[in-house]
């Protein structure tokens, strides 16, 4: 109808971007100042505030071959590996296991699974520093009941680990639940009913009609979980302190003995940029390969 | 009035719309095509949801295309029922009205009970639109869309989610409700009844294009493309392979009279429409071809017979009354030449032969 | 193949107090294609998700030959069910798609691989076999989704609910065709539910209506259109649906708007009928055989292309003729109008009571 050419442009309402701006100006404040402290630290020697010299990479190269900072990091990895391989199924069970329908049961199983969700970190950590006391708490007092086991966890090394992994277990385990159940209840009914009459088991199910959609969810409690547990302080901080010996001591509990105990801040700078940095990389190798595979 | 110019839309490498040039004049239009054709992405570039790669949208004169959804005069009815379900069927038409800053408050109940009354639904003003049937959601929708007076009114497929007995009856009741509409009401179907039913001007869409535009009842009686004459064909088209010779087209063994100015030599496609195919009692000058009998539709009223042809295209036959035919038996599909449309290739011109 | 029996099956969702499928009695016939017709919410998804074991019934008790599989479980009943959209095993390719069922029920490698082969090669699908099932369109998805039933070696019935709800009208046709070619080669005994009365005629060997929870008239598709038994039967099959003129029997002979226009078969009592004609059945101007008398004026004309849809008033009650293409007609003119002999019913409590015949001549008392 027209003979002139329409203009090949994009014209859009470019305006929205300034709102924007205080967001940006609030992380820069909250996030890129003090990293750039940060960065300042790391590549000092301070001994007082106005006494600093510049030493170059020498933190990096000091934090990387601590033993006691490798022996941390392999611990905080362990430590990670096994929060996700018990909360990721455990929570997807649980989730499967909640129920689809009913005006009663669906509210209730939901407060029931997010109660522990609820609860301030360093609370969490509180109750099962005396939950788990072999004398005084009620779990620690159980555990002993069953003959041969012989369980203290201010003592003994790995009753301390297993209680700070429980502890993350019970705290997290929810979470993945939830965002689990999320996903399920958004596969419409059909589906469930094509595979009983294609006579798949409850496995057959789980494993081609649920797992394939839970695909975007799993990839998010994984990344969550992941970053969490490597980054964890607080629980392990009330309940054991980092100890007995160093047997529940994290990157985090390490970094803050460094920072805050021995007020060496130039390693302690270096220490967290490379913290940082592998908590970034982990993140991003995990989400690229989550969500390649789905194609 | 609404004027289209120059729409393109790519998505992900592929193209949507290409080179839309449409004007609309005031009253009811409808958008035909399967689909695919890109009906919905053309509504949504013309309400302003979705910014088009190139081209302009005016309405009244004005350009539009970079003023936001908020600030342009239109209303959208989905092919699903989308009403507020909180709010009763009353408030659900009148929230546009309350929302519209010109609308006189005092005009607001008025308006509701006369959309309310116009679509059917007056006695329905108290409930919420999950008491109500799917059929009477649409017709709340619609009300919804209609109460405000705007510029441009669009309906996306309103009725293709409703049991066939309700399309039937709001179809009916829709037909005339937006000829005193105060501005542009597009109507995108791909049902060629209910295009054909409104009797409006059509846009015929295919594949991101424009096809045709013109009367629904003229663009049925002399399609100008085969995509044309398949859109408006509720059961589908019959088309036949043909060569051009000298004095004729060569079909199957038959010879048709060719158009003038056919040259020699070219493929053509001739088409037919079911209920134009005779397998009894052919008229003078029909011509038949032989062919098995792959299926019977008996519906009561008529029968629709499938034939494999000898030459190897299907053809289905619409007839008349209840026939036997068991698959397997032989027939002879008989066509007149008269109602016989010749078509030089898939889009390009064509005429009766 | 083995018959269908529902022995007084019926369902509620409230513990009794409506009913969504009454008491029912009926038997599916083994190898018999079957459309379930109806509005939405008549029960039709009820009944079929009874016959499939998605739901048990609140009473009744359901046969499959002469086996009672009330209390059997769906994985039981050897029953494919296709859904109103596709539902398929998105990640796997339309091979394990058609394979599943069967892997599931043990099947060897080399039976699972022959069965598989057969119904791809049956529904077209060779060329897309190790395509992933997502990456099709939504009219070849339905069709793996049927395969899904089909390649078992035992189904006693395929059940399809609306399931050319997401295709293409074009793509409709062509399904549908399918689907009957498909069940004449196999014999699977087919239960088709839909609204949709085209789809319903066209496919079925006997067509069932359900309404309000009641099957209302079950038939082959031409008696159903033919010879309505309800009301409801002539005013959902046939599009448009039914005409109905409220008359007046008095001494045998039905009067609508106070014209003599037949004498009513059998022994009716006198009082009000309703007069049933579909609008294939009425013709336009004198000289038509069949019941005379009544004149329609004309208040409008549909040009539907194929044929014209004419809108005229009865004695200020609307009818509909359908008319060939180009109906000489002009709007607001009297037009005397025929109903063909044998297709003009009477309604009472819009039950059928009888048939409409012609006046013989004798004026009418």
């Amino acid at each position: 109808m027209s003979e002139k050419r329409p203009p090949e442009v994009k014209r859009r309402d470019n305006r929205a971007w300034w709102l924007v701006l205080p967001v940006v100006l609030s992380v820069a404040f909250t996030a890129v100042i003090p990293l750039m402290t940060v960065v300042n630290y790391s590549v000092q020697d301070v001994f007082s505030p106005n006494d600093r010299i510049f030493v170059g990479l020498e933190w990096f190269r000091d934090v990387t071959r601590d033993p006691e900072v490798r022996a941390a990091f392999g611990r905080t990895l362990l430590f990670s590996a096994q929060v996700l391989l018990v909360e990721i199924p455990l929570g997807v069970a649980i989730a499967a296991t909640m129920p689809r329908h009913g005006r009663v049961a669906v509210p209730a199983a939901l407060v029931v699974v997010a109660l522990p969700l609820l609860i301030p970190w360093n609370v969490v950590g509180t109750i099962w520093q005396i939950f788990a006391r072999p004398d005084i708490g009620l779990g620690g007092w159980a555990v002993n009941r069953v003959p041969g086991v012989n369980f203290n966890y201010t003592l003994d090394a790995t009753d301390a680990w297993i209680t700070v992994l429980v502890m993350d277990v019970w705290h997290w385990t929810p979470l993945v639940a939830l965002l689990a159940y999320a996903g399920l209840r958004s596969i419409p009914d059909p589906y469930f009913q094509a595979a009983q009459i294609d006579g798949a088991s409850a496995w057959a199910t789980f494993r081609h009609v649920q797992l394939p959609r839970l695909r975007g969810v799993l990839t998010i409690a994984i990344l969550l979980r992941f970053m969490d547990s490597f980054m964890i302080y607080t629980e392990p901080f009330v309940v054991t302190g980092g100890g007995p010996g160093n047997a529940t001591s994290f990157l985090s509990i390490l970094l803050s003995k460094i920072a805050v105990g021995q007020f060496d801040l130039g390693p302690a700078g270096a220490f967290s940029l490379l913290y940082f940095l592998v908590v970034q990389i982990a993140c991003y190798v995990f989400f690229t390969v989550l969500t390649r595979s789905g194609r | 009035m609404l004027l289209i110019d120059g729409v393109r839309v790519r998505q992900r490498g592929e193209v949507w719309l290409d080179d839309i040039n449409l004007e609309l004049p005031r009253g009811m239009t409808t958008l035909l095509g399967p689909m695919t054709a890109g009906k919905t992405t053309l509504m949504r570039v013309v309400a302003g949801l979705h910014p088009p790669d190139a081209g302009r949208v005016l309405v009244g004169g004005r350009d539009v295309t970079s003023v936001s959804v908020r600030r342009r005069s239109v209303a959208f009815v989905y092919q699903r029922f989308i009403n507020y379900p909180t709010l009763t069927v009353y408030e659900n038409i009148a929230s546009p009205l309350r929302l519209d800053r010109a609308f006189p408050r005092e005009s607001v109940d008025r308006r509701v009970r006369e959309v309310a009354e116009l679509m059917g639904i007056g006695e329905l003003l108290d409930r919420r639109p999950g008491e109500l049937s799917g059929g009477q959601q649409q017709r709340t929708a619609i009300a919804r869309a209609l109460a405000r007076p705007v510029d441009v009114l669009l309906l996306d497929e309103p009725l293709a989610n409703l049991d066939f007995k309700l399309r039937e009856q709001l179809r009916a009741d829709l037909r005339g409700m937006f000829a005193d509409s105060p501005g542009v009401v597009l109507y995108a179907t791909a049902d060629p009844n209910e295009a054909l039913s409104f009797g409006a001007p059509a846009v015929v869409l295919g594949e991101g294009r424009v096809l045709h535009t013109g009367d629904v009842a003229a663009l049925y009686a002399g399609p100008p493309s085969l995509a044309v004459a398949a859109a408006l064909s509720d059961p589908p088209l019959n088309v036949l392979p043909g060569v051009a010779r000298e004095g004729g087209i060569d079909c199957l063994g038959a010879t048709f009279p060719a158009p003038a100015g056919l040259p020699p030599g070219r493929e053509v496609a001739l088409a037919v429409r079911p209920h134009q195919v005779a397998v009894e009692r052919p008229g003078g000058g029909a011509v038949g071809f032989p062919g098995e009998v792959r299926l019977a539709e008996v519906t009561g009223g008529s029968t629709f017979l499938h034939l494999l042809l000898d030459g190897g295209p299907h053809v289905v036959a619409h007839l008349p009354g209840t026939r036997a035919y068991e698959p397997g038996g032989r027939a002879t599909a008989y066509v007149d030449p008269e109602d016989v449309f010749v078509f030089e290739s898939r889009h390009g011109g064509g005429q009766s032969a | 193949m083995t018959d269908i029996r529902l022995e007084g099956v019926g369902h509620s969702y409230d513990g009794g107090r409506t009913w969504a499928l009454r008491p029912t009695t009926w038997t599916w016939r083994g190898s018999r294609a079957y459309a379930l017709l109806g509005p939405s919410g008549c029960g039709k998804t009820t009944l079929l998700n009874i016959v499939s074991g998605l739901l048990s019934p609140t009473t009744g008790r359901i046969w499959f030959g002469d086996r009672d599989v009330t209390g059997v479980p769906t994985a039981g009943r050897n029953i494919a069910q296709v859904f109103q959209f596709p539902v398929l095993y998105e990640e796997m390719s339309v091979y394990d798609n058609l394979a599943f069922p069967l892997r599931n029920r043990g099947l060897g490698r080399a039976e699972t691989d022959r069965r598989v082969r057969e119904v791809s090669r049956l529904l077209g699908l060779d060329e897309h076999l190790r395509r992933r099932s997502r990456r099709l369109d939504p009219g070849r998805q339905q069709i793996v989704a049927l395969g899904r039933g089909l390649v078992r070696p035992d189904v006693a019935a395929v059940l399809l609910d609306e399931p050319l709800t997401v295709v293409d009208p074009a793509v409709k046709w062509a399904l549908r065709s399918k689907l009957k070619e498909i069940h004449r080669d196999t014999g699977h005994t087919l239960i088709y539910v839909t609204h949709d009365q085209t789809e319903a005629l066209t496919f079925a060997d006997e067509v069932v209506v359900l309404n309000e929870g009641r099957i209302v008239q079950a038939g082959e598709p031409g008696e159903l259109f033919l010879s309505p038994a309800h009301e409801f039967v002539g005013h959902f099959i046939g599009s448009p649906g039914m005409n109905v003129l409220p008359g007046e029997l008095a001494g045998g002979v039905v009067r609508v708007g106070g014209t003599a226009l037949g004498r009513a078969s059998g022994d009716l009592p006198p009082g009000p009928v309703r007069v049933g004609v579909r609008p294939e059945f009425v013709r336009l101007g004198a000289g038509h055989g069949g019941l005379n008398g009544l004149t329609g004026r004309v208040t409008g004309v549909d040009r539907m292309g194929a044929y014209d849809l004419v809108h005229a008033a009865v004695d200020g009650h609307p009818l509909v003729v359908r008319a060939e293409a180009g109906a000489a007609v002009t709007v607001g003119e009297a037009e005397p109008l025929s109903f063909a002999e044998g297709r003009a019913f009477l309604f009472r409590d819009a039950v059928r009571c009888g048939v409409v015949e012609p006046l013989d001549g004798r004026p009418g008392a």
